[in-house]
């Protein structure tokens, strides 16, 4: 049995708030690059410039490349062998939010009731925490400050199994063309397919931070549907901010589960093109 | 695209009526700020006779809750939000006088109507640049609903924030339009 320290997660997470929210991770920043070069839109350039100078600021800096700091998603992985010391996790994890958001100037947008106060906790609070327990004596964390813009931009459909994958194409197209400009394209965009109701969101949501970006899915069959879906959106015309272009998304990710007979859940999660994660193994 | 159209707020018919969808516009003078609350609240100080916080006659609302400055700065990083959200709200304030609104992403008909009737613009911020877009910021002051934080309205002095227009008084609309030009064959 490996024991860590649960102060040493809260200054990990201190970190991991900071640098996230200043620095967007490289396969991300070269997706962007080379996305760059296939734009045709005068106005779509002129997007992609400004993207390339806003990094550089937030870099140089210290400022957030987005105002909108995200809620705190963390995606935690235990080794079995773990024993956590001299604290609560979830505490430790909230307190390295609190200290990180507070520290780097970063913007807090939670508010504590979802309806009716709709008052601001102040601090960021709670990170919104997901925990699975792995083999081994080390502690993988992931990190994903999400932006309110593209995670309102989300859908969650219980198809049939009739539907097949021509249903879920048209879904995802269909859904990604009405989204138009509001998630802030190029954007990344996640599908989850199997499971249950709450299982394919997750799936959703870990295909949208699946690394390094544009890796396919590792069925032939699925990564074919996923460069047809690529295509397909690209070929929509929404371009960067919506403004008309020829760069929508920068890569279609799915992730699948096996499923009940009668089922075919299908979750679609877009992430921004300020697409903010950061690793840390403990 | 082509020459920048520099303007300078608060803003006359004369000068919406010179927009179309398209144009790069740089804005100086005194912006506001106000988003999801502050709608919110406008619209219960409006049903019950109330004043607004600030006259918004001639003036541009930014979508916006910034981050907080860092110590020498006068802003944090600051671009707009998604503009649906405010949709519901947003004919009720150009018919107020609003001449403009700053923020991402398409509008529904009722408020492309307003911008028609009113004379009046939608402008697009680009999203997720808004540490380049604070560089054009001069001061910012919180005058209003201070408890809503990040949401609070602000006063803040702009030169040359880039926007681009999403939707003219002539009906226009860069999103349709996008489609138009850059839609491939497939759907």
């Amino acid at each position: 049995m490996r024991e860590i320290d649960a102060h040493k997660i809260k200054e990990i997470v201190t970190q991991l708030c900071m640098d996230a929210n200043y620095c967007l991770p490289p396969d991300v920043g070269n997706a962007l690059k080379n996305a760059q070069k296939h734009e045709k839109s005068m106005v779509g350039k002129t997007v992609f410039a400004e993207i390339s100078t806003n990094q550089h600021i937030a870099q140089e800096e210290k400022l957030p490349l987005c105002q909108d700091c995200g809620t705190s998603v963390f995606l935690l992985d235990i080794g079995q062998d773990v024993h956590i010391t001299g604290g609560d996790l979830s505490e430790s994890i909230n307190e390295g939010v609190k200290k990180g958001y507070r520290e780097g100037y970063l913007r807090k947008s939670m508010v504590y009731d979802p309806v009716f106060t709709r008052a601001n906790t102040g601090d960021n609070t709670p990170a919104v925490i997901h925990t699975e327990i792995v083999p081994g004596n080390k502690i993988k964390i992931v990190f994903c400050p999400k932006g309110g813009g593209c995670e309102n931009m989300s859908a969650l459909k219980m198809m049939t199994p009739a539907d097949g994958i021509e249903g879920i194409k048209n879904f995802v197209v269909d859904f990604v063309k009405n989204a138009s400009g509001n998630p802030c394209p190029p954007t990344i965009i996640g599908v989850g397919i199997g499971g249950t109701f709450e299982k394919v969101a997750f799936l959703a949501k870990k295909a949208v931070l699946r690394t390094p970006l544009g890796t396919s899915h590792p069925d032939k069959r699925y990564a074919q549907v996923e460069r047809e879906l690529l295509d397909e959106i690209n070929n929509l015309g929404i371009g960067p901010m919506g403004f008309g272009g020829k760069i929508t998304a920068l890569a279609v990710h799915i992730e699948t589960h096996p499923v009940h007979l009668a089922m075919m859940p299908v979750a679609i999660n877009m992430n921004c093109h300020v697409a903010r994660q950061r690793t840390v193994i403990i | 695209m082509g020459e920048k159209i520099h303007l300078q707020t608060p803003l006359s018919n004369e000068d919406t009526k010179r927009l179309k969808v398209g144009d790069s516009v740089l804005l100086s003078g005194i912006i506001y700020t106000g988003r999801d609350m502050v709608h919110r609240r406008f619209m219960e100080t409006i049903q019950k006779g109330g004043d607004l916080p600030f006259d918004v006659k001639g003036q541009v609302l930014f979508y916006v809750g910034p981050a907080p400055a860092r110590p020498g700065y006068p802003i944090g990083s600051c671009g707009p939000t998604t503009s649906y959200r405010m949709d519901k709200f947003t004919p009720m304030l150009y018919e107020k006088g609003l001449r403009g609104t700053i923020g991402k992403g398409k509008r529904n008909q009722a408020v492309r109507d307003a911008i028609k009737r009113y004379q009046g613009a939608y402008f697009v911020a680009t999203g997720g640049v808004a540490a380049l877009l604070c560089k054009s910021i001069k001061s910012a002051k919180i005058i209003a609903y201070e408890d809503l934080a990040a949401e609070a309205v602000r006063e803040l002095v702009v030169d040359n924030f880039p926007v681009t227009v999403g939707n003219d008084c002539y009906g226009g609309d860069i999103f349709e339009e996008g489609i138009k030009r850059f839609g491939g064959t497939s759907k």
